[in-house]
């Protein structure tokens, strides 16, 4: 008899009591009542905790504040989707990697570039998470984990504030990252120590009229 | 009846066992000051921590009877549920394997490492690649393993055993940390200090080259989706996320009590498991992959499902609600045992209250190495408390108490350190006082036993019970005598 079907047997009969399903109680909260400039200081706030680094911008400043935000960057990797105008004021010096589809970028690439700057699906204020889903402007999951440094974009018309109001906006089955910070370790102690193996730089621009 | 032929549950094997009785084993680890100094700094600040996250949301009890659910129903019908996972997951490109016991899972995950021609592998922390030993088997087969979770890597480095499910280092502090460092990292900085950063900085730079040339590497899973067939790991420090990315061969060894029907089930459990676990309101990453994404990812996806022993506590219409943890560890966090002992007196993979009911259900209480597991309670309750599915684990304990007692008496052995007496279980529990009323009764229960150490007669409450047969004496000492003397030693 092959391993599945023994174990689905056994599971048949661990359950020869029959035990019945119930309905699931979700009695939790759905749904906002917070108005969008709740939502923003909200997801600040719980950012900053975190030390991410939080910049809430107009669209038109996007430039502005991704030069500022790279201005020690050698080296910037971007998402084939990604509005290159969001680049255009990056110094000379920084030297743009474009990671596409048939041009994709290597580890050793990545690890020898200083930041990556990607969008973000949708984020929750009540936990401060941004989730990014692999979409064109988010990119394959190497490119914002490897480099150091991620500047991430994220639109305030995308800020929910609670868990349960992001998921219909995420597609599952996408690889999904989902990013509350920097990385950390509470390995030592139980402490929070950010800094570890993701990036240990993460800066939010949080964009009005996007 | 051909379903009884088909399978009978059968225990786990691998490393779910006490190595000595629990009352022998905490009184060493009791005896090691530098180790309770460090669970007690490390376990007070979570609680405070875990609180504090808990209290800011108004609907957290509602929370946790949607996740208690949730998982009930899972185990209900984990039949349909696996079968569902598996079509899903194939579907979009993944490979199911399926293992009886910890033995035929090394050698699934083995085969693969060998089918890739690698001859070593990046981990991230999991509990069921520690449950079947799958590190000490890939050795032997000549296969390197490397944890990358710091708290791991501060144990594999140190040659240690976890203690703790969830920082499984919990037992050393800082310096104790630096000093590991410094004397197994081939390339370290001679002045590392003990700051968590500095330390956290080593660890970064020790184990970045192995993460951007590893071939293959090995996970748990925190979660299945049934019906997407989606799987999910949370972890903090982006080895988890470097893991699950980089290497082309990706293996999840994953309990099959994992799967969750719906993949809206993930709202329920992301919000109850961080704050519970770390004290958190999310922890810092977590990933979700379905199958193999074209261009994004490792391209060769596995899935090993592992029973050891869950059928076998499923079979338990008592204590089948152990397989509904999540592993967020708030209940040994809270537990007064746990912290003055520490997670090796526990013996298995599993330590704290989880442990004293997950490990015999496991293995099957009869399975001598663990009968004394149950007692290692004072069953105040706080496991219950805190537990974010609500798994009530001080009635698990009484009711393992019971089989215990019964599988000693078939094999007509007296009790080592059991209490008869908890076998008044529901009245028992209603409140601690009862409890310390049943174990005062212990001493006079040996004055009542004859020469044949069985008690014929026992007083007050507890008569109605002894008439109907005979018990073996009690020990001298019940747990909580013991306990309450420790904790007056302190
Ligand atoms: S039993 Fe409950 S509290 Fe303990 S680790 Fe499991 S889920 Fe967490």
């Amino acid at each position: 008899m092959s391993a599945k079907d023994e174990i689905l047997g056994r599971i048949r009969t661990a359950l020869a009591d029959t035990p019945v399903t119930e309905e699931v109680p979700r009695e939790y909260r759905t749904t906002s009542t917070m108005s969008q400039e709740q939502l923003i200081e909200l997801l600040v706030d719980r950012l900053v905790d975190y030390k991410a680094g939080v910049e809430v911008i107009e669209a038109e400043q996007i430039p502005e504040f991704v030069a500022s935000k790279l201005k020690d960057a050698s080296s910037v990797v971007y998402p084939q989707g990604l509005d290159a105008r969001w680049l255009s004021a990056l110094g000379s010096e920084v030297e743009l990697r474009l990671d596409a589809p048939g041009a994709r970028l290597s580890v050793a690439e990545l690890d020898a570039t200083s930041a990556v700057v990607t969008s973000s699906a949708v984020s929750v204020a009540e936990s401060g998470t941004i989730i990014l889903d692999g979409q064109p402007d988010q990119g394959r999951r190497a490119i914002s984990l490897v480099p150091d440094h991620h500047v991430c974009i994220v639109p305030v018309s995308t800020i929910v504030q609670l868990l349960p109001e992001a998921m219909p906006r995420l597609s599952i089955t996408r690889p999904l990252t989902w990013i509350s910070g920097p990385s950390a370790t509470s390995d030592i102690e139980l402490e929070r120590v950010e800094g570890v193996h993701g990036p240990r730089t993460l800066d939010v621009l949080m964009v009005r009229g996007l | 009846m051909t379903q009884v032929f088909l399978g009978m549950p059968a225990g786990g094997q691998g490393n779910l066992f006490e190595q000595e009785p629990f009352p022998k084993a905490a009184h060493r680890e009791l005896g090691n000051t530098q180790m309770r100094k460090n669970l007690r700094h490390a376990t007070h600040s979570i609680r405070d921590k875990r609180l504090k996250v808990v209290g800011e949301l108004p609907d957290w009890e509602a929370l946790r009877n949607a996740g208690s659910t949730i998982k009930n129903n899972s185990m209900a019908t984990l039949e349909e549920r696996l079968l569902e996972f598996e079509k899903n997951f194939t579907a979009r490109g993944g490979v199911v394997h399926w293992a009886r016991d910890a033995d035929e899972a090394n050698k699934i995950v083995t085969d693969l490492v060998r089918g890739t021609g690698a001859t070593e592998v990046v981990k991230v922390k999991s509990m069921a690649t520690q449950e079947i030993g799958l590190n000490e088997h890939l050795e032997s087969e000549g296969i390197d393993a490397f944890e990358t979770d710091l708290a791991e890597l501060i144990v594999q480095l140190g040659q240690d055993k976890p203690s703790h499910i969830l920082v499984p280092a919990i037992h050393k502090n800082r310096t104790e940390v630096r000093d590991i460092f410094l004397k197994e990292m081939p390339v370290v900085d001679p002045n590392l200090t003990d700051e968590p950063a500095k330390l956290a900085e080593a660890a970064r730079a020790h184990l970045r080259k192995k993460f951007l040339a590893a071939k293959v590497a090995i996970s748990g899973a925190n979660f299945a989706l049934a019906d997407t067939g989606t799987l999910g790991v949370v972890e903090s420090e982006g080895n988890g996320r470097m893991c699950l990315t980089l290497p082309e061969t990706l293996i999840t060894v994953m309990g099959i009590e994992k799967v969750l029907p719906h993949w809206e089930d993930v709202e329920v459990f992301m919000q109850l498991l961080p704050r519970s676990s770390t004290g958190e309101r999310m922890n810092p990453y977590t990933s979700l992959w379905t199958g193999v994404t074209e261009d994004d990812g490792p391209q060769n996806v596995h899935i090993v499902l592992l029973d050891n022993g869950r059928t076998r506590a499923l079979a338990d219409r008592f204590g089948r609600t152990a397989l509904n943890c999540i592993r967020c560890s708030a209940c040994m966090n809270v537990c007064p045992v746990y912290e003055r002992t520490g997670g090796h007196a526990y013996g298995s993979t599993y330590p704290g209250p989880i442990g004293a009911i997950l490990s015999p259900l496991l293995t099957g209480i009869e399975v001598e190495e663990n009968g004394s597991l149950p007692y290692a309670s004072s069953l105040c309750g706080a496991c219950y408390e805190a537990c974010p599915v609500k798994i009530n684990i001080p009635e698990i304990l009484v009711h393992l108490r019971g089989e215990d007692v019964d599988a000693k008496r078939e094999k007509h052995k007296l009790p080592t350190q059991m209490d008869l007496l908890m076998k008044g279980g529901s009245w028992a529990l209603g409140k601690g006082k009862n409890i310390g009323l049943l174990e005062k009764a212990l001493p006079l229960g040996r004055l009542a036993a004859g020469k044949d150490k069985k008690i014929k007669k026992l007083p007050g409450i507890a008569a109605g019970w002894t008439k109907s047969r005979d018990i073996p004496a009690p020990p001298n000492k019940s747990f909580r005598d013991w306990w309450s003397d420790e904790k007056e030693s302190k």
